[in-house]
């Protein structure tokens, strides 16, 4: 298994630390591998050329601002912004990991190949060399394990940071995360904490095959006293690892293989994300499309056709896959009444299968039509580019699926 | 073998100066590698690997600088004449094809220090054990085996769910409680209660945990046993098997990151060496160097799956150097060897920042739980010789009484005193009130959801309603 993970890793540093440059964000025509590693990110790229169908509404507050910016994504994004930095998502949580590291002596990081290594994603570079080899602490090979450890460390008084160097191989820690960190808090009667953070890359998307390419958000949502968040831009990357560091409870951060490399300005001071909180990406008033991760920017690019086409979608990323912001979802069903679920999880028993019941059971009376989800095929992950692309949602669908919904 | 000896006698005399001892004993070799005690107060034994000795991973942490260079390049002539070099270190080549055969021809011996009628053998290497703290072990002991019968039959009677007892382990779990520190922190399997005893958790305290009432720490959540007290330092049980020795693993590395004087110590039974956490749990503690006392308590059965069908090793003790871990096997029925193994274990665990492995031979005296019956599977005979001739409890009071310090006045007031206690202790447990219906919904997390404030919410309707369809006393 290391093997196979080890080799996968390289392969994505040899090509992800490109910055996304919006040149390069071309349609998704995937015949070979070449055309493959000059795309990365489709972000909402026409955002700057389309400024007032998208950023109409984005000056709600604050963090709509910047989600903006996310959106964007570019070189050309946002230039009047007088500060902040630009980073790319993966230097986003590591910048927040080790501003937390900083802060917090308790904070830790362990998990394979995370010390001088990096990471395989580079999550964690640097850190060792700063923070030493036992705070930045690379185990042997069994998930399970460095996962309990975590769970012992975090009894006895620290923080841990547990990196999954793919989501698909958290799998094998699946009874320490269940069966312990999700009940001790509960069955302790309240004695003992687990402040660990589980983070890691999974999703579709670089051609890496069925176990490299898991969407478990399904799988760990009904673990009770777990917490899920899933980061999509550079912004709520880093906001939500210092958030989930500073949490109380075990907190799932999952990470998306291709966005690693999308790039954003951010600011320069100091600040954390709400880990329970969605975050609207365009306010609108046909349709309100939910959707998280790496889909958000599917979502964005039909958003862009859709409104050519004279629709005005609203797109929220739920950004907490558990519990969900029923507060903005609700608000946003009540507005449109009508909803769309883009989501990169498996069609049965996902995300999206839990958020249609929560909706339903909490806002039937404000929907006029059926809540639509639209899911991954209920297939392993091919390897093959084009099998892969069929697996997940594609634009085009969600342009068809709002048409239909608002007819 | 042969030749290990020799390069043992080297690095005695390399130690020796190292070590300032005066007196150096060589012992017989099992573990390939020198194994020498000092004369100090407490047998701390010092090793060093060939193998590990200047591969010390946290260098920033290191407690002890081990002696350097202590490795393979002595005197052996032909077959350290060509070394490879392996990313792992330098390997000598051999000519000759042999494999290392699956088990060595003589059993690991079993370190005991009182023989079956309680005397100490002679000439035996031991931790001393002064009147004040024999008598109180004796005591916890016997209180143990009160409780586990008291709590036994109330199972029997149906008032609780479910039991399990320590019978014929009683030696481990007082023994071990006793040579550690208050500070060391137990992560339990579930036959450990006597470590939780011995701490200060009270009679009332396990009785409240049983019947999962208001006053239980773990507010009525967990089944009976699976006791859990963050200030004694021991960890919440969790039932599936072996999930502690990871964790173990994380809580060394948490007091090694602090620099806490103190270790971890975990228990296991010897079914729970099967699980992939045992193997996981032994290595990362390894690797991690860390504080680690993994105790495994080899009973001869999980379950009904006796240990022949559990491993082909030779037990547990085995598989320690395997990971790269010291590892003595034990007699568990004897308290004076557990006592001082744990003792030195855990010395040697705190100071050299290292774990260690003991393997404790007992046998379970009484069922595995209360859902079990084991004379459906094994000789009631079988059974007999070890509940009457191999009893751990007769063992060291017969040591404790032949030192004067214990008599038979001693013993009926002790155990009819914990047996009035434990009764008084299950009728207050009883009558004490349950969890109300808030605690079903805190601490899932730290702060409830709102998904949980409607779900409890909706509850409370619910019952508020039908209150008929509720238990009595049910309080929302």
């Amino acid at each position: 298994m290391s093997s196979i993970i080890h080799g996968a890793g390289a392969a994505t540093a040899l090509s992800t630390f490109n910055p996304v440059d919006s040149k390069k964000l071309v349609s998704p025509s995937r015949t070979n591998l070449s055309v493959r590693s000059q795309r990365y990110i489709v972000a909402g790229s026409d955002a700057s050329k389309k400024k007032k169908s998208f950023g109409s509404g984005l000056r709600v507050g604050h963090s709509q601002k910047l989600i903006a910016n996310a959106a964007v994504a570019t070189k050309e994004a946002d230039t009047s912004a007088s500060t902040g930095h630009e980073l790319l998502l993966f230097e986003a949580l590591q910048e927040g990991l080790e501003e937390e590291m900083d802060r917090d002596a308790n904070v830790c990081v362990m998990g394979e190949d995370v010390g001088h290594y990096g990471g395989s994603y580079k999550v964690t570079k640097g850190l060792a060399d700063k923070f030493g080899d036992l705070r930045v602490l690379d185990t042997p090979i069994c998930e399970n394990a460095f996962t309990g450890m975590g769970i012992g460390a975090a009894m006895t008084g620290l923080r841990p940071v547990i990196e999954g160097m793919n989501m698909g191989f958290l799998l094998l820690a699946f009874n320490q995360i269940s069966n312990n960190c999700g009940m001790l808090h509960y069955t302790s009667g309240g004695q003992f904490t687990i402040p660990v953070v589980i983070r890691g890359p999974g999703g579709v998307g670089r051609q890496l095959g069925a176990e490299h390419s898991q969407r478990l958000e399904s799988y760990f949502q009904s673990i009770p006293g777990i917490q899920m968040v899933a980061c999509s831009t550079p912004y709520n990357a880093k906001g939500l690892m210092k958030a989930a560091i500073r949490s109380e409870n075990p907190v799932i951060l999952f990470e998306h293989v291709l966005l690693y490399n999308l790039k954003e300005k951010i600011p320069d001071e100091e600040y954390i994300c709400n880990l329970e909180e969605a975050e609207m990406v365009r306010p609108g008033e046909h349709i309100t499309i939910l959707t998280y991760s790496r889909m958000r920017y599917h979502v964005m690019q039909a958003a862009k056709t859709l409104v050519n086409k004279g629709y005005d979608p609203e797109v929220i990323d739920i950004r907490s896959l558990k519990p969900f912001d029923l507060h903005t979802i609700g608000n946003s069903v009540k507005k449109t009444h009508r909803v769309l679920i883009v989501e990169e999880c498996m069609r049965t028993g996902g995300i999206g299968a839990s958020l249609t019941a929560a909706i339903n059971e909490n806002f039937h009376d404000y929907l006029d039509a059926p809540v639509v989800c639209l899911s991954s095929q209920d297939v392993p992950t091919p390897y093959a580019g084009t099998l892969e692309e069929w697996t997940v949602v594609q634009p085009a669908q969600i342009v068809t699926a709002v048409e239909q919904l608002c007819q | 073998m042969a030749i290990w000896f020799a390069r043992s006698r080297n690095l005695v005399s390399s130690l020796r100066h190292n070590l300032c001892t005066s007196t150096i004993l060589i012992k017989r070799d099992y573990s390939h590698r020198p194994v020498l005690t000092t004369s100090h107060q407490l047998p701390s034994t010092v090793f060093s690997s060939p193998f590990v000795a200047s591969l010390l991973r946290h260098e920033s942490t290191a407690v002890e600088k081990q002696p350097d260079e202590l490795v393979l390049h002595s005197d052996d002539q032909e077959e350290a004449l060509q070394e490879l070099d392996f990313p792992g270190g330098k390997v000598g080549y051999t000519s000759e094809m042999k494999f290392i055969p699956e088990s060595s021809s003589r059993r690991v011996p079993c370190y005991r220090v009182l023989d079956e009628d309680g005397r100490i053998i002679p000439d035996n290497d031991f931790v001393p054990v002064k009147e004040k703290l024999a008598v109180r072990m004796y005591e916890q002991m016997a209180t143990l085996q009160v409780m586990d019968h008291i709590f036994y039959e109330a199972q029997r009677q149906g008032r609780i769910s479910f039991y399990l007892t320590s019978v014929g382990e009683e030696a481990i779990n007082i023994a071990s409680a006793a040579a550690l520190s208050p500070d060391d922190i137990v992560l339990p399997q579930y036959r450990e209660p006597g470590v939780l005893l011995w701490r200060g958790f009270t009679l009332e305290e396990f009785a409240n945990q049983c019947f999962g009432n208001k006053a239980d720490y773990g507010k009525g959540r967990q089944m009976p046993i699976h006791y859990g007290s963050n200030r004694l330092n021991y960890f919440t049980i969790s039932s599936p098997i072996a999930t502690q020795l990871p964790q173990a693993a994380g809580v060394g590395y948490s007091l090694k990151m602090e620099k806490k004087n103190a270790c971890a110590v975990t228990f296991i039974g010897d079914g729970g060496t099967s699980e992939g956490d045992f193997h996981a749990g032994l290595n990362f503690a390894a690797v991690m160097e860390a504080p680690v006392v993994f105790i495994c308590r080899n009973n001869g059965w999980a379950i009904s799956t006796h240990i022949s069908e559990q491993f082909r090793s030779d037990g547990i003790v085995v598989k320690g150097q395997a990971y790269g871990i010291r590892s003595i096997r034990v007699d568990g029925n004897d308290a004076l060897a557990v006592y001082s193994a744990v003792r030195s274990a855990r010395e040697m665990a705190v100071t050299e920042q290292r774990p260690v492995l003991i393997e404790a031979m007992t046998y379970r005296v009484g069922h595995h739980s209360t859902s079990d019956d084991s004379t459906k599977y094994r000789a009631a005979d079988e059974i007999q010789y070890w509940k009457m001739s191999r009893n751990p409890v007769n063992r060291f009071r017969k040591w404790v009484e032949d030192n004067g310090w214990w008599s038979e006045e001693d013993e009926s007031k002790l155990r009819s005193n914990a047996r009035k206690q434990l009764l008084q202790a299950i009728q207050a447990a009883e009558k004490w009130e349950k969890q109300p219906l808030t605690e079903l919904f805190n601490d899932v997390y730290d702060v409830k959801p709102k998904n949980l404030e409607e779900q409890e919410l909706g509850l409370k309707e619910l019952v508020e309603k039908q209150p008929q369809e509720y238990p009595p006393g049910f309080h929302v």
